[in-house]
């Protein structure tokens, strides 16, 4: 049994209440990545919670699974999901981006405990999860290696440069995520640079792709097994999601990729958040 | 005379010894492996060897899974591109958390001649000195780069080995000591300083060789690591001679001459007249590395020459 028995319903909840916790994290009046990280919870989750082989009491266990965040800067949502691992205490979660903090804007993986890379200026996670993928196959362990892109992301030319390491080199012990939200700083991404069509670019550059809605836990636990299933050649797990999922005034808005909210915002954001962890019931 | 060898010479018999020796040695390399001197390598470790095609960024990035995953990765490319191109990728990934990836920028300086300004390194020096946590080695022979590439595989985090493709003899004793971060006093002398790193090295010990012909003793110190600096060495010798020439085939903005300018002003307790000899602020172009050489006053007629007026001024 590769995974903790989590049903996807306990998964769901789960993904309420770090969508919670990275919104209380950031708080109002401060300039934070609030769209990115929202959008990308739900795979995190999965990942963090479901299909990653860790140690957190031995971060740096040999035989852990990898996880890169190459859109480095969603990394508030890759905090919650590393506190609640137990990676560090969720206390420092109050702490981001203050000075003298292990939470650093972007990943630091010097400063916390879980981090595997350091990313932010963007691009480059893709080739460092290849490294780590050859550096299995040349040592002999049995670990997987997971890397998620933005998909504004993709318009980096490192990117494509790393697709075809991966395929060159066949690693199927690789799957990368891409957090298909559609937006990127500026606006939409078909409008600011197209990236379409996307699943197509991944095939043509010998990937297996599935692609799935980023949102449904069902088909992201789907999804990972059956990339985890892929022989000969690295899978491509392309997410439809929504930027700003979970807080209504925010999801699809181009406005809220690196934003400050206000009290009323804030108190708005929290307010729907709580009212889905409720939903779940007790 | 020995042989004549390009430090890259030197560098590729030490990933060769340094692969038998240790399963974590890998290396990457962006289509030049035999330009780069790690085509041996290659053939003796295919699975620890992993062409990443012309893909630089790329190629930086892959060594730094390579050592997350617990390899001791060298990568390898010519020095303009992976000092300049691969730049962002150094800085986030390597030097920022200190990881242990050996750069190893390859046909370096002015001395890479023919191919002109676009392949000449002159400011590959001055890139990597600024990077926090990176250490910055410029062998000055292939027995020298020999021991500076295993030393560099000891050392726990970012080296950047500065490897020339242009061929001298080797000058350094077979078994004479190498740590990284010091000074090798190579002639000792009184009358005036020449500091210099890398290749050209040898014209610095022919200028010193023709000024004692003229009664003045000069100092040449191999200062083949520019970053860490070992000031205390730099500073005592000019301290002892009043006088400095820093000598190197690289930007003199930024570079060894930086260096010691910077260390001399904040430290010395006594004033040293300083001349730094390098390319000045200009691009490279294509020549012979001789002629380049000569072109940019890198012969040991003008060292000598310039540490004789170094040595006038101070009387």
């Amino acid at each position: 049994m590769p995974y903790p028995a989590v049903s996807v319903q306990e998964l769901k909840k789960c993904a309420a209440e770090v969508r919670l916790q990275i919104v209380q994290a950031m708080g109002p009046g401060k300039f934070h990545h609030f769209g990115g990280s929202l959008s990308a919870t739900d795979l995190l989750v999965a990942l963090y919670h479901r299909q990653l082989r860790l140690r957190p009491s031995e971060p740096d266990w040999p035989e852990r699974d990898r996880f890169v965040l190459s859109k480095g800067h969603a990394v508030p949502a890759l905090y919650v999901c590393l506190a609640r691992c137990g990676f560090f205490p969720k206390e420092e979660l109050a702490t981001l981006k203050t000075l003298g903090s292990n939470l650093q804007g972007h990943p630091d993986m010097r400063k916390t405990c879980g981090l595997e890379a350091n990313t932010g200026s963007l691009g480059m996670g893709l080739s460092v999860a290849n490294g780590m993928a050859l550096a299995g196959r040349a040592t002999g362990r049995g670990y997987r290696v997971y890397v998620l892109l933005g998909d504004g992301e993709c318009q980096e030319g490192q990117v494509w440069e790393a697709a075809m390491t991966a395929a060159h080199y066949r690693l199927d012990t690789l799957t990368a995520l891409v957090d298909r939200n559609e937006l990127q700083a500026m606006g939409r991404t078909e409008e600011r640079m197209s990236i379409e069509p996307l699943a197509e670019k991944w095939r043509a550059f010998g990937w297996e792709t599935f692609g799935i809605d980023g949102h449904d836990m069902g088909q992201i636990c789907e999804a990972l097994d059956a990339a985890a299933e892929v022989k000969g050649q690295p899978a491509a797990i392309i997410a439809r999601t929504v930027k700003g999922k979970g807080i209504p005034f925010m999801e699809g808005d181009p406005g809220f990729h690196n934003v400050v909210v206000t009290q009323e915002q804030f108190a708005e954001a929290v307010a729907a958040l709580e009212a889905t962890i409720a939903s779940f019931g007790g | 005379m020995s042989e004549l060898k390009g430090t890259r010479d030197g560098y590729g018999e030490a990933l060769l010894q340094l692969g038998s020796e240790d399963p974590r040695v890998a290396v990457v390399d962006a289509d030049l492996f035999r330009s780069t001197r790690t085509a041996d390598f290659a053939e003796a470790f295919p699975d620890r060897f992993f062409e990443i095609g012309i893909a630089e960024q790329d190629m930086v990035s892959t060594a730094v899974g390579l050592a997350l995953g617990g390899m001791v990765p060298f990568a390898n490319s010519f020095a303009v591109f992976l000092a300049g191109r691969t730049f962002d990728q150094t800085r986030q990934q390597v030097a920022l958390p200190a990881l242990g990836v050996k750069l190893a920028g390859s046909s370096a300086g002015i001395t890479q001649g023919p191919d002109g300004a676009t392949h000449q390194s002159v400011l590959d020096v001055a890139l990597m000195r600024n990077l926090p946590n990176m250490c910055v080695v410029v062998p000055s022979d292939a027995e020298e780069a020999r021991l500076a590439t295993r030393a560099a595989a000891q050392r726990a985090g970012p080296v950047y080995l500065r490897l020339s493709r242009y061929e001298t003899p080797v000058w350094r004793e077979k078994g004479a000591p190498f740590e990284i971060g010091e000074v090798e006093v190579r002639r000792p002398g009184g009358d005036v300083t020449i500091a210099a790193c890398g290749v050209i090295l040898g014209r610095a010990l022919e200028a010193a060789e023709s000024l004692q012909s003229e009664g003045l003793s000069a100092e040449v110190l191999n200062v083949h690591t520019v970053k860490p600096l070992d000031v205390d060495a730099v500073i005592a010798s000019c301290e002892r001679t009043g006088a400095v020439v820093t000598v190197e085939e690289a930007s003199t903005i930024g570079g060894l001459g930086s260096a010691v300018a910077e260390a001399l002003a904040e430290r010395a307790s006594r004033r040293a007249a300083l001349r730094r000899l390098g390319v000045a602020d200009t691009f490279g172009e294509s020549g012979s590395a001789d002629e380049l050489l000569e072109k940019h006053g890198l012969t040991a007629q003008n060292i000598a020459a310039v540490a004789r007026e170094l040595v006038a001024r101070k009387s």
